[in-house]
C-alpha cells in the first residue's frame, strides 16, 4: 500500500489564494505558485487547488495558474471548481493538472465522469462529494439534491472516478474532526481511494482520519501557512502513522 | 547537444515531464514523428492516456515502428507509467491490447489494495519514495525494481521505464531523472 496521503488545499480566485469565513470576507493568502511550492518543500504529499468562485473568466484565469504551477512543482496536484465538460477537464490536464475534481457537474450528468476517465484514464478523475445529514449537496455545499452518499460515492466509483474527496458540510471549520463514521462508509462501499476533508482541527483529527483511510485534506489547520506542515506531518507520525520518508535536503 | 524527446502519442498531461526536464537545465521537443524518434539522442515515451488510443495513434504516427527501430539499434528510451507498460507485449487494459513488445511480459489490472493506486511508495532496492498513479502494472523478467511487491522499474537493452512518475516525485524524483540522464 503508498503511504497515507496529507493534502493541503488552496482556494482560489482570480489567480490568488484567498481564505474567507464566507465571500463576502475573502482575505488574500499569497500567489499560489509560491505557497504551492512552499507546501511541497514542507513534505505535501499532492496538492488540491479550489477555484472557489469558478465564473468563466475565473475558469481562464485558472488554466493560466495551473500552467505556472506545473512548471514549477514537481508533486502531482488535482484541480477543482466550475469544470462542467470534458473540454474544461481537458484544457486544465494539458495545462499540467494531474486530475481534475468535479461536484455539482457529475450529479447533473454522471456520464461526464466516465468521458474524463476514457480520455485520461480513472486516475485523473476525482469525484467531490459535499455531504450534509448523509446526503448529497450540490452547487458548493448549498442544494441539497436528495440522494444518499453512499450511493452517489458507489455510482461514481462505477461509472470511472478514480477517487472520491468526501467533505462533510456539518463538519467543515467545525474543527472538531472529520466525520469518521461517514468516510468508514464510504471507504467500505467503492474499492478506488477515498480523501477525508472538512472538521480537522489539530493533528490527532488527521490520525484518527488516516486510520479510517488513504488521505486527508487539511487547510485551516495548517493555518494556510506553509510553514506549520512539518509540525503537523511529525504530529501524525509521533501518533504511529507512518508518512512517507522526505529526501534528505541536499545543501 | 540536440533536444530530449518527448513522444506525443495526443493526449494528457506532457507538460509535467517537459517541466521536470526544464528543471534539470534541458530542452525538449514533443513529436510523433519517425525521423524525430531516430534522431533524437535521448527519447521519453510519457504516461498519459489508455494502452488502446496511445498504440493507435503511435501504430498511424509510425511512431511504433520507429521506437522499434530504436530500441533494436541499442539507443535509449526512457519509458515512464503507460510508457513502461507499452514497451511490453500485451495489455489486459481496453479489452486487450497488443503493445510495443520491445521487452518480454505482459500488463495486468492490479487486485490488490484501492485502485488506482494513487501516493508515495518505496522502491526497492533503491530505498527511495516515489510517485505512482496507476491502475495497471508489469509483470516482467525485465523487472529490476518493485514498491509493496508491484514493478516500479523494467530495463533490458536499451530500454528503462519506471511505473512511477519521477516528473511529479519531488527532489527524489528530479534527482533520479538527472541520475538517468548522465547516465546516457
Amino acid at each position: 500500500m503508498p503511504f497515507p496521503r496529507l493534502i493541503p488545499c488552496l482556494d482560489v480566485t482570480a489567480g490568488r489564494v484567498v481564505k474567507g469565513i464566507s465571500f463576502q470576507q475573502l482575505r488574500d493568502v499569497g500567489d499560489p505558485v509560491e505557497l504551492a511550492a512552499a507546501y511541497s518543500e514542507g513534505g505535501a504529499d499532492e496538492l488540491v487547488f479550489l477555484d472557489i468562485t469558478a465564473t468563466l473568466e475565473n475558469a481562464r484565469t485558472m488554466v493560466e495558474v495551473v500552467a505556472r504551477v506545473a512548471d514549477v512543482v514537481s508533486i502531482p496536484f488535482t484541480v477543482g471548481g466550475g469544470i462542467r465538460s470534458a473540454d474544461d477537464a481537458a484544457r486544465l490536464i494539458e495545462a499540467g493538472a494531474d486530475r481534475v475534481s468535479i461536484n455539482s457537474a457529475a450529479i447533473a450528468r454522471p456520464l461526464l465522469i466516465t468521458e474524463i476517465a476514457h480520455l485520461f484514464g480513472s486516475q485523473a478523475v476525482v469525484v467531490a462529494i459535499d455531504a450534509g445529514g448523509g446526503r448529497v449537496h450540490s452547487h458548493g455545499g448549498t442544494t441539497a439534491v436528495g440522494r444518499d452518499v453512499v450511493e452517489w460515492a458507489r455510482e461514481a466509483a462505477e461509472c470511472g472516478a478514480g477517487e472520491i474527496l468526501l467533505t462533510s458540510i456539518e463538519q467543515d471549520g467545525q474543527r472538531s474532526g472529520y466525520d469518521l463514521a461517514l468516510t468508514t462508509a464510504v471507504r467500505d462501499a467503492v474499492r478506488v481511494p477515498v480523501i477525508a476533508s472538512g472538521g480537522a482541527g489539530n493533528a490527532q483529527h488527521v490520525v484518527d482520519a488516516l486510520r479510517v483511510t488513504d488521505a486527508a485534506l487539511v487547510a485551516s489547520i495548517v493555518h494556510d501557512d506553509p510553514t506549520q506542515l512539518p509540525a503537523l506531518r511529525d504530529a501524525v507520525q509521533a501518533a504511529g502513522i507512518v508518512l512517507r520518508p522526505l529526501p534528505e535536503v541536499l545543501t | 547537444m540536440s533536444d530530449t524527446l518527448i513522444v506525443d502519442y495526443g493526449a494528457g498531461n506532457t507538460r509535467s515531464v517537459r517541466a521536470a526536464f526544464a528543471r534539470l537545465g534541458e530542452t525538449t521537443n514533443l513529436s510523433a514523428a519517425p525521423d524525430a524518434i531516430e534522431r533524437a539522442p535521448y527519447v521519453v515515451l510519457p504516461g498519459v492516456g489508455s494502452a488502446r488510443a496511445a498504440m493507435e495513434h503511435l501504430t498511424e504516427t509510425g511512431a511504433a515502428d520507429a521506437l522499434r527501430e530504436r530500441f533494436r539499434a541499442g539507443r535509449p528510451i526512457l519509458g515512464i507509467c503507460l510508457g513502461l507498460q507499452l514497451a511490453l507485449e500485451h495489455s489486459e487494459e481496453d479489452g486487450g491490447v497488443v503493445t510495443l513488445g520491445l521487452l518480454e511480459g505482459t500488463v495486468h489490472r492490479l487486485t490488490d489494495g484501492r485502485v488506482p493506486r494513487l501516493g508515495w511508495a518505496s522502491v526497492s532496492p533503491w530505498d527511495q519514495s516515489f510517485y505512482f498513479a496507476h491502475s495497471y502494472a508489469a509483470r516482467s523478467n525485465a523487472t529490476i525494481a518493485t514498491a509493496d511487491g508491484v514493478t516500479a522499474a523494467v530495463a533490458a537493452g536499451s530500454f528503462l521505464g519506471v511505473q512511477f512518475h519521477p516528473e511529479k516525485s519531488g527532489a527524489a524524483g528530479e534527482r533520479w531523472l538527472a541520475s538517468c540522464r548522465s547516465r546516457v
